[in-house]
């Protein structure tokens, strides 16, 4: 039927998956992680940036489930596939990604925004969509109505399933509704993830709803629908903030605490080397490398079966050259505190019994280090996200195919210099940016503060 | 006329009451001290004085009347004036309690703009003046110097000229002096104390320990748990401690009289402050408690001879009984040492200029000798700075030393490569001063004390093994599942000594192992050091500073000043009749529960910087007894009675 | 390398001075660093050719346009041996040596258009400098000003809804605050260009709003940090002690806290000062600033090696300038550093 298709990136990402899946069971039965991890847990505002990252993270994940569409064959033939590489979230939104317009429309519209010849006739004006709004017919007095219609089906849809999911919940907890609906009534901060829930459910339905017969954000200047193109690029933010600090973790960790704990001439080896590299200014690093990188893609074509894996490789490169940039700061971190942990009397302890440099590492440095390793990955990934738009902008980010916030933003930038303004793809990507920003600057917060010694007072 | 007047005073953090409805009076002139171990409530109730308490404590109830005005009832704008102008206050850290980046006379200015109408020239003549009168030598030049400038010492004179320079008629002092040497303790006390004279100051003392009391105080109020159970004139208290707290308290301390026997501890802990009480609160750790104890808060009872007790036991408490052991448990008839040091070195190398080559040395362990004989307890006394902890760390080769020899039951660990060491390092073992640092959080006991005999080789079956050390050490064999943050100050240290056991050392050096501990888990934490020796002929290195320690557990004694040995031998010798006179100073500085002083000479100043020894004899700048010979060479080693090596050429 | 000790007075101003050098001769080794993984990156990685192959476009390549390509900048040496030179050419006629190692003199080369760039970047200083200081300046001045406010009001509801704000402001891109920010300045309420540059004064009203975008955009996330700086130095105990003396909550704050507070601070504000020269990226781009930042990015996007290899050197240059800088600065700010 399809050929599943597994881009390096996707392998990475369930690896990464599978990967906290491992470390959350191990923090399980880890007694003081588990305890830090029951504050965030407790933390109302950060278990409802939780539920809007899981939100984010279900359409990343959907979106990474790539494959290549069967074609149809005359029987007898040879089995062959679409060359175009899809993902499950585009199987989802084939509505959506096929019924592109000619260019610019607004949000809700039932026209173009711009004006073209009609027909024959010398006469300009604006022509009718190809699909936004085709069930309405000719006569457009009930537009309005269409609309209100179907924001209040979208609610009533996005209540009933919430419900129903609430009702499950409070059988298999046996407990009332509003009992779970408190917030911060100590225990698991349960309410505050209902009501994020049924803000994400009422917002999914309404979309829905109206995404049936309009473009919900408008289209952009080649027609194609806004609101695809923003579900489409959360993967390429997601894989920015997530692959580049795991690209870069075990280099940091690795050589910060040989650093710290070896000493001498290993120490001064490696501070050479990341003063070095954090010499130089980031952006110019990182534009300097991808326009290498750039180099060797562009005179190895053969490399790549489908444009999907060229962009996937280029994606690929610059977490890699994104982390191999920013290593050095949680590195100098890492550092610093091994510099503390290795006076501490438990790790004199251990030397008293002859334990070996590397089973005190291991041992007795490492899993002390451990929270100041998860603290910079989560305070981490808003960064990535933000400045993958800005190195986008810049010209030495993701490959232009790959639809991400970066080349939204770049590809819209004109357009409110447009006489009329074109404001909804920028609306929609910083829209979009900034709910998925916010919720992992507040999230990342919680963590720092259950993590973080200093601040647990 | 009492010049501080508190009523029912509660203080509470959430749910906890860290205090719990105190009432006491300080008269004007006198010293009040408010004693208590760690927790139970008394600096608390100082910031709550002051209105000073951290966001999460408020005051509940209560009233606090100085000088006629209720406190809790001014404004901030007038609680302000009270603070520095009528009520002054030292804390326990000089280190950290003036700021770091103004100057001395910059921070005592800006009092005394404060509280006076001196400005200018006026008020940096009268902080030299202040700084002078708490003793600061050359005041004019430290006026412009920075506190990481000045000694502990100094720093702790530096605030209480801070305190001074409102004129308080009242000085709070937090644990002045827990964090000095005892020789820097006897100059502040005895600051204090001239100024409580001749200002007629009050001072409130909040202190755990009894030796500060019985020097200080007039009167004494002893807290527990939050509350008030005691409150008495100090001879009173001295002579006869109502409370059965504060019976035990004065069991637990050590010292040479209960010698080889066992102390009295107090079994358990103090409850936590979220703990509710509908009796007595020290009930449980209580031998005697009635039926009534546990049911009902027991009123305050007036005692002849001026005492207050809050205690339903009848009379006064009955003096417990202190079982004296059997004298010497030592087998001292061995004649070859198990650990042999001789001129012991570690210098760590000053560098400086464009190549960073060394320039000098932090001489910080110079010439070092020492003999232990296996079974015993050699105790190495020494302020801190003097190099013990760095002696001890140099001998189990974690510091590898400079120059000198170690050996251990005949083998020279110096030259060893740290392959070769790890067979040795079976016999030798440590104990750590910080019970907090010591354990590694992220390990389960069990792993803890499994890492040696891994490391080692021990041979056996470890589980067995563990759960036998944790019952060895007094714990439970179940408890090796958890977790180090689930245990207190005094189960941490038993954990410790129960990983350096696992690998049958014969020798442990304790590097002040009860220093960060309170005194009734310190009796505790010596029984157990003792049962083990007896039990399990360990050699002890103890490394300390505590006096009253060694003089119960010590069976020999060297007493360290700036990196060497200035007098050693059996602990009878020098502890009796002492010789060297940093020695006889040292010991004359302990304050005594008894109260008496000795009359050897109070020690000046500080001492000297390990880069920057002086010529001759180290001791020369601060010792009475000083001449030109002193400054030219240092003393050679000389003996007197059966033991006492002693290096002084005026020591007779 | 910053010890914490009081030497004798005498040795004081000598072992600074000593200091200094010592710190600008290690300088020497990094610039060798970032000099050899510079050129590894532009020349080793890819070859000249592939280079010229792919500035010349991939169709209509020959090797003779390879060759004029390679030539015209210089490329059509060996990389670090030139064995058909004679003596020390065998070195100095190589692309490490004219293309790297004449860096260190201060001789760029030129550009794909022609230009020297040592000159352009010395008249492109200017107009960075204009915009880059005042934007620092008013920006440092602002965050601390508002963070001292929210320490003020600690524990509060305004606490609260400023660190909310923060947050929010913080999880904005920075795009969003230049093209927010020109469209309903300049465009909707006119009152200032959307974007221009001219010399002298008039500089001025060009200069406003990237300036205050500039400022607005780095509020967020500067006033939570010197907040938290701010937070945790007032736990400290010589601020009970500051209160025990009867100080006003005004005084503690201002005389004692802020004096330590601006240690921390001084780590992440002076390293960047120095490379204020080298303009910002985006805002420069935008405002159609003629500048070091729109220059890197016209190199960029036009892939004029020459400039950016040139612009990375400058930029670990001015990155060590700060390093050092940041050293003399805890000096002045910390009586307890001293340098060694």
């Amino acid at each position: 039927m399809i050929q599943p298709v597994l881009l390096w990136s996707d392998a990475l990402l369930f690896v990464l998956i599978a990967a906290i899946v491992a470390l959350a069971l191990w923090a399980r039965r880890q007694e003081p992680l588990r305890a830090a991890w029951g504050r965030v847990l407790k933390d109302g505002v950060a278990m409802a940036a939780a539920t809007v990252l899981a939100a984010f993270i279900v359409v990343g994940l959907l979106d990474s489930l790539h494959y290549r569409a069967r074609l149809d064959a005359k029987p007898g033939e040879p089995v062959r596939y679409a060359v175009e590489v899809n993902s499950a979230l585009d199987a989802l939104l084939s509505d959506l990604r096929q019924r592109s317009e000619k260019t610019y429309s607004a949000p809700l519209a039932t026209h173009l925004y711009a004006k073209e010849a009609l027909g024959d006739s010398a006469q300009r004006d604006f022509p009718r969509l190809r699909h936004g709004g085709t069930h309405l017919g000719a006569d457009l007095s009930g537009h309005e109505f269409d609309v209100a219609m179907r924001v209040s089906r979208g609610c009533a849809g996005g209540v009933a399933l919430w419900l129903v999911l609430a009702a499950l919940w409070c059988r298999h907890k046996r407990i009332s509704l509003v009992a779970t609906l408190k917030v911060g009534a100590g225990g698991t901060a349960t309410g505050a993830v209902f009501i994020t829930l049924l803000a994400i459910f009422l917002l999914l339905g309404i979309a829905i709803s109206l995404g049936g017969g309009y473009h919900v954000f408008g289209t952009d200047k080649v027609g194609q629908d806004v609101l695809y193109l923003s579900l489409k690029s959360i993967r390429t933010g997601l894989l920015i903030g997530t692959l580049t600090t795991l690209v870069m973790l075990p280099l940091a960790v690795l050589l910060g605490i040989l650093a710290g704990y070896v000493g001498g001439w290993v120490d001064d080896v490696i501070q050479y080397l990341y003063t070095t590299l954090s010499s130089i200014p980031g952006v110019l690093l990182i534009a300097a490398a991808v326009l290498m990188m750039q180099v060797i893609i562009d005179t190895h074509p053969d490399w790549f079966a489908t444009s999907a894996e060229r962009a996937d490789a280029r994606l690929l490169a610059l977490c890699l050259i994104l982390g191999m940039t920013s290593w050095t700061g949680v590195a100098r971190l890492l550092r610093a505190e091994t510099l503390k942990l290795r006076e501490l009397e438990f790790v004199q302890a251990a030397q008293a019994f002859g334990v070996g440099r590397f089973a005190i590492m291991r041992r007795h440095i490492l899993p002390n280090l451990m929270h100041i390793v998860l603290i910079a990955l989560v305070m981490d990934f808003s960064g990535l996200v933000l400045a993958e738009a800005v190195l986008s902008y810049v010209g030495v980010g993701v490959d232009p195919s790959t639809i991400s916030f970066g080349t939204m933003i770049n590809t819209a930038r004109m357009e409110l210099a447009r006489e009329p303004m074109v404001w909804w793809s920028l609306a929609a990507a910083f829209g979009f940016m900034f709910a998925l920003v916010l919720a992992a600057n507040l999230f990342a917060d919680a963590v720092r503060d259950a993590f973080d010694p200093r601040s647990s007072a | 006329m009492s010049i501080l007047s508190v009523r029912d005073l509660s203080i509470h953090i959430r749910d906890a009451r860290p205090v719990d409805g105190i009432s006491f009076d300080i008269a004007a002139g006198e010293c009040y001290a408010l004693l208590g171990e760690s927790g139970c409530g008394k600096s608390m109730t100082a910031l709550g004085l002051m209105r000073l308490l951290p966001a999460a404590a408020e005051v509940a109830s209560g009233n606090i009347d100085f000088e006629g005005r209720e406190l809790l009832a001014l404004p901030e704008s007038g609680m302000r004036d009270i603070r520095g102008g009528g009520i002054g206050m030292i804390f326990q850290e000089p280190a950290t309690s003036l700021n770091p980046v103004l100057t001395v006379g910059r921070q005592i200015v800006e009092a005394l703009e404060l509280h006076s109408d001196l400005r200018g020239a006026a008020a940096r003549a009268r902080a030299e003046q202040l700084l002078d009168q708490v003793g600061i030598p050359d005041p004019k030049r430290r006026l412009d110097e920075f506190p990481f400038q000045l000694s502990g010492g100094l720093r702790q004179r530096v605030m209480i000229a801070i305190a001074l320079a409102g004129s308080p008629r009242l000085l709070i002092a937090d644990e002045p002096t827990t964090a000095l040497d005892v020789t820097i303790q006897a100059q502040v006390l005895d600051l204090l104390d001239e100024l409580r004279r001749t200002q007629g100051m009050a001072l409130l003392l909040i202190t755990h320990d009894l030796g500060v009391v019985a020097r200080m105080a007039d009167r004494i109020g002893v807290m527990y748990a939050g509350q008030l159970v005691e409150e008495a004139p100090r001879e009173a208290f001295f002579a006869r401690p109502a409370h059965p707290y504060s019976v035990r308290l004065f069991a637990a301390l050590p010292d040479a009289e209960n010698r080889g026997g066992r102390l009295t501890t107090i079994p358990g802990s103090v409850p936590a402050a979220d703990v509710r009480h509908a009796g007595c609160r020290f009930v449980e750790r209580c031998g005697e408690a009635l039926p009534a104890c546990a049911a009902t808060l027991p009123p305050w009872r007036a005692i002849e001879s001026g005492q207050r007790v809050r205690c339903h036991l009848p009379g006064a408490a009955p003096a417990v009984a202190i079982k004296v052991g059997a004298g010497d448990t030592a087998a001292s008839g061995e004649s070859t040492p198990l650990l042999d040091v001789s001129d012991l070195q570690v210098h760590f190398p000053i560098r400086r200029g464009i190549l960073q080559r060394a320039v000098g040395a932090v001489r910080a362990v110079d010439g070092l000798s020492l003999r232990l004989m296996p079974g015993r307890t050699l105790a190495l006394v020494g302020e801190s700075g003097c190099g013990k902890t760095t002696a001890g760390k140099a001998m189990l080769q974690l510091i590898r030393p400079t120059a000198g020899s170690v050996r251990l039951d005949g083998n020279e660990l110096t030259a060893l490569s740290t392959q070769e060491l790890r067979p040795l390092r079976a016999k030798m073992q440590m104990v750590f001063q910080d019970p907090f640092a010591s354990l590694n959080p992220r390990l389960r006991i069990g792993d803890i004390i499994a890492e040696g005999m891994q490391a080692l080789g021990v041979a056996g079956s470890p589980a067995a093994r563990i759960g036998g050390l944790l019952e060895q050490v007094g714990l439970r064999a179940d408890m090796a599942a958890r977790y180090p943050h689930e245990f207190s100050g005094g189960q941490r240290q038993r954990i410790a000594i129960a990983r350096a056991l696992a690998v049958n050392p014969q020798l442990l050096i304790c590097d002040e192992p009860t220093s960060a501990l309170d005194v009734s888990v310190q009796a505790q934490i010596l029984n157990l050091l003792s049962d083990l020796q007896r039990d399990l002929k360990l050699a002890y290195l103890f490394i300390t500073h505590n006096i009253a320690v060694v003089d119960y557990l010590a069976h020999d004694v060297a007493v360290m000043y700036l990196g060497r040995v200035v007098e050693s031998g059996s602990a009878a010798e020098v502890l009796r009749s002492p010789r060297h006179p940093y020695t006889q100073a040292l010991l004359a500085a302990v304050p005594r529960v008894d109260g008496v002083r000795g009359d050897a000479p109070k020690l000046a100043g500080d001492m000297p910087s390990p880069a920057n020894p002086p010529a001759g004899c180290h001791f020369h700048p601060r010792c009475p007894l000083a001449d030109e010979a002193c400054r030219r060479e240092y003393p050679a080693q000389r003996s007197f009675g059966a033991t006492q090596l002693v290096r002084c050429i005026k020591a007779d | 390398m910053l010890l914490r000790s009081w030497p004798p007075a005498a040795g004081r101003r000598r072992a600074a001075r000593g200091y200094i050098i010592r710190r600008l001769l290690y300088a020497i080794p990094i610039l060798i660093g970032v000099n050899l993984l510079t050129f590894a990156l532009f020349f080793v990685v890819n070859t000249p050719d592939d280079m010229a192959r792919m500035q010349l476009g991939v169709k209509r390549v020959t090797p003779e346009a390879i060759q004029k390509w390679k030539a015209e900048r210089g490329y059509d040496k060996p990389l670090v041996w030139n064995a058909a030179a004679a003596g020390g050419a065998k070195l100095t006629d190589t692309i490490l040596f004219a293309k790297s190692v004449r860096m260190f003199v201060g001789d760029f080369g030129r550009a794909d258009d022609g230009r020297d760039i040592a000159r352009e970047i010395t008249t492109r200083m200017g107009p960075s400098l204009a915009i880059a200081v005042p934007t620092f300046v008013l920006g440092l001045f602002v965050a601390i000003s508002f963070a001292l406010l929210l320490v003020f009001f600690r524990a509060t509801t305004l606490d609260f809804a400023g660190v909310v704000l923060c947050v929010a402001m913080m999880s904005i891109s920075g795009l969003f605050y230049i093209i927010g920010g020109q469209w309903l300045v300049s465009k909707v309420w006119h009152l200032a260009p959307i974007s221009g540059y001219s010399g002298g004064l008039d500089a001025a009203k060009f200069l406003i709003l990237p300036v205050i975008i500039g400022v607005f955009g780095g509020i967020g996330s500067s006033t939570r940090w010197y907040r938290t700086i701010f937070l945790e130095e007032i736990t400290r105990d010589y601020v009970r002690t500051a209160r025990a003396k009867g100080l006003p909550e005004r005084v503690v704050l201002f005389r004692h806290v802020l004096r330590n507070a601006m240690i921390p601070i001084l780590t992440g504000v002076v390293v960047v000062i120095p490379t204020l020269f080298m303009g910002s990226l985006l805002t420069e781009s935008f405002f159609g600033i003629p500048g070091l930042g729109s220059y890197t990015i016209d190199a960029i996007n036009a892939q004029d090696f020459a400039v950016v290899r040139s612009m990375v050197f400058i930029g670990s240059v001015l990155y060590i300038v700060g390093l050092l800088a940041t050293d003399i600065s805890y000096t002045i700010a910390d009586p307890r550093v001293r340098l060694q």
